[in-house]
């Protein structure tokens, strides 16, 4: 009896504790919201692995993973996901970011960076004689980057990109411009030349520059793609994502009212149904509604606008639990049990229905969760598990130890 | 007892919802959502608040503009412009044309579901209610290997399946209907989702029913099947329908106050756990009466 108190004490102080914490946090640790709640780019990749050897795919998901994520990172937005799913699918999220045109720009193009002997030719060509020129592609590409910055040509002041090769690189550099003194060598980037300056002498050391007409932004971003490199595989964008800032405000507003309203509407259903044992399951919920927040924020579960559905409807399935015992206790009630024995019965007797039951739920939630085919989904999947395995707990030790407490005094 | 004595009457009322819903199924189908065909979905919603364009007028505009586009109103002023075209890279280029038609909105939500996503959603889709399914099954033949008398625990199992078809049928028709003659009601991932939510959600239920059945196989001293399955039920009705309510109204909250993309997830999740509760008190319990005394018969 003392036993049953305290423990209803501990459990209803731990409880206050967890929602202070909650309350306290609020502005410095607050909870992951998913896109859909934030605003944002969500962007799904499929990789073509077709060219790749089975035992290589992995690593090549993974490097390609690492580039995009550089890539990212260097666009300066806070808090982006990059990560691979499935054998083939690579996954980009950018939170309150809303130029898709950009985003995508950035993480998918390579610039492709050619040195090329040009050639002057006579000869024929269609209907017209004369000189052509013809570009011969050099072995010596955007591959062989070790860096790349923005530099600024101390005269003209503007913008170039210097490059450092790596070791193989500056031997093909070398012997390229050893072996063709006096011609010219065009930079062309993404087929397009910008720059043909004439090789004056044997180059050593793997430095070079490319001038052009760029503008500080231009350069800044193909230094950084000439940087981090090309991708060691293609990508296709297959599907995309925009969700702008106020929509996601506006969908975190409405979750948050259905989920007050929803446990209102619950709450009072339980207290005119089942009175004072009502009253008991209703603060239940909240012990309920506490832990459950408690976990997201603990666990950092990134909250979508289907998770918090998932949530609200868990609020109304977790009064199950309670609903069973209760209606258990009522019929030990009729068979003329005292009040403290017909709720140990209806505990004892309403168990295995709560765990079959729930074990049910609990299936669904993890195979959606598994094969959950969208993040709203995953999201959805994840709360619901989360909110039955808890309800599982509330609905049997804290209504448990609640009501114990207080019902000895009405025997 | 009532519901078992009845049991034509709610068998038939089952069988007028079912063929009713696979009527609607077969002649309307269903209207699907980009994530099963592929396209682009564009949401776009007023600047401010006081929009001095009418819905009507503004709706005129887009039509004229998006002409191979289906338009339609969605949430309080918004609207959704569905394409079969790639949209995954034109935001701004959206923007830009619709402050030269329309100044009065602005895009808020691009969906962008290229034709290899969709097919691998479908696949997704139907893995998992396979899957699903047969992890049920599997769980109510555990559930239950203990009872034998007087019909095996397989049929259980199979008066519990049978319940779920009723239960996922119906709100698969119920979509099918509305999108037919009241509106835009569109079947997307989230949809499925919500199917497999009412598989678990009923399927919890009948176990409470048939949980029941198995105690007083055990405790009662009057061994008439019928009777024991009538008592069951009627011990666990008000604990069924309370259950369901008590979901059913944190539901009704979501599809009211809730946000529009979970407003059609909520509906289906309460239309099929209506059916639900009214498969598990009404149907299942009474097909073990009914195969029950098939077995008697031979």
């Amino acid at each position: 009896m003392t036993r049953t108190r305290l423990w209803a004490i501990i459990i209803i102080i731990v409880a206050g504790l967890l929602g202070l914490y909650l309350k306290n946090t609020y502005q410095t640790k607050p909870f992951k919201l998913g896109l859909d709640l934030n605003g944002g780019i969500h962007l799904v990749y499929k990789a073509d692995t077709s060219k790749i050897a089975k035992e290589d795919v992995g690593a090549s998901m993974e490097t390609l993973k690492n580039v995009i994520e550089a890539r990212v990172n260097a666009f300066g937005v806070s808090e982006p996901i990059v990560q691979t799913e499935g054998m083939d699918k690579l996954i980009v999220e950018l939170p309150g970011i809303n130029d898709t045109q950009k985003a995508i720009d950035l993480i998918g193009k390579t610039p492709v960076l050619e040195f090329s002997l040009v050639e002057e030719m006579y000869g024929t060509v269609g209907t017209s004689t004369g000189t052509t020129t013809e570009l011969f592609p050099t072995e010596l590409t955007g591959k062989y980057i070790k860096t790349a910055r923005v530099e600024y040509d101390g005269r003209t002041n503007k913008p170039q990109i210097g490059l450092v090769f790596n070791d193989e690189g500056a031997k093909l550099f070398a012997d390229i411009t050893k072996n063709n003194i006096g011609k010219p060598l065009a930079i062309s980037l993404d087929g397009q030349v910008i720059s043909a300056p004439i090789i004056q002498a044997e180059i050593v050391g793997g430095q070079a520059q490319i001038t052009g007409s760029f503008s500080i932004q231009e350069a800044n971003d193909l230094a950084r793609g000439l940087k981090y490199g090309a991708l060691p595989v293609t990508i296709e964008l297959i599907g995309t994502q925009t969700i702008g800032a106020s929509l996601g405000i506006d969908a975190l507003h409405k979750s948050i009212n259905a989920g007050v309203y929803g446990f209102i509407i619950v709450s009072i259903f339980l207290i005119l149904w089942y009175r004072f044992r009502g009253f008991i399951a209703a603060i239940a919920l909240i012990v309920y509604t506490i832990l459950n927040l408690f976990v997201f924020k603990f666990f950092g579960i990134v909250l979508t606008s289907a998770g918090l559905a998932a949530f609200i409807i868990s609020i109304g399935m977790a009064v199950d639990g309670n609903i069973l015992i209760f209606e258990r206790m009522r019929e030990e009630l009729k068979r003329g049990k005292t009040r403290f024995d017909a709720l140990e019965e209806g505990f004892r007797r309403a168990w295995p229905s709560i765990r079959d039951s729930n074990i049910s739920s609990m299936i669904t939630a993890f195979i959606l969760y598994t094969f959950a085919a969208s993040p709203l989904i995953k999201g959805f999947a994840l709360v619901f598990f989360i909110g039955v395995a808890i309800s599982m707990f509330t609905s049997i030790t804290v209504s448990k130890n609640l009501l114990l407490a207080v019902s000895k005094k009405n025997k | 007892m009532f519901i078992v004595k009845n049991r034509i009457i709610f068998y038939i009322l089952s069988i007028i919802l079912i063929g009713v819903s696979i009527f609607s199924y077969f002649s309307w189908g269903l209207n699907y959502g980009i994530d099963f065909t592929g396209g682009s979905s564009i949401e776009i919603q007023p600047i401010s608040t006081s929009t001095v364009v009418s819905q009507i007028d503004a709706k005129k505009v887009l039509d004229q503009n998006f002409k191979d586009a289906v338009v339609r109103p969605y949430g309080e002023n918004g609207f959704i412009i569905k394409t079969k075209e790639i949209a995954n890279n034109q935001d701004v280029e959206l923007n830009n044309k619709l402050a030269s038609i329309l100044p009065t909105h602005q895009v808020s939500r691009i969906d962008f579901i290229g034709p290899t996503l969709g097919a691998e959603l479908k696949q997704k889709s139907i893995t998992s209610i396979i899957l699903v399914l047969l992890a049920i099954v599997l769980f109510i033949t555990f559930a239950f290997r203990q009872i034998s008398y007087p019909i095996p625990s397989w049929k259980y199992g199979f008066a519990a399946i049978i319940a779920l078809f009723h239960d996922v049928i119906i709100p698969i028709g119920f979509f099918s209907i509305m999108n037919h003659f009241v509106g835009i009601y569109e079947v997307d991932a989230l949809f499925i989702t919500a199917l497999l939510v009412v598989l678990g959600f009923s399927i919890h239920d009948t176990i409470v029913v048939f949980d029941r059945v198995r105690e007083n196989l055990r405790i009662s001293k009057d061994k008439n099947f019928e009777n024991i399955v009538g008592k069951s039920v009627s011990e666990t009705f008000i604990r069924s329908i309370n259950t369901s309510l008590t979901t059913i109204l944190a539901l009704v909250a979501v599809y009211v106050w809730g946000p529009d993309t979970t407003r059609n997830f909520a509906l289906v999740l309460i239309v099929g756990i209506a059916a639900g509760t009214y498969s598990s008190i009404f149907i299942g319990s009474n097909l073990l009466v009914t195969m029950a005394r098939l077995t008697k018969k031979k």
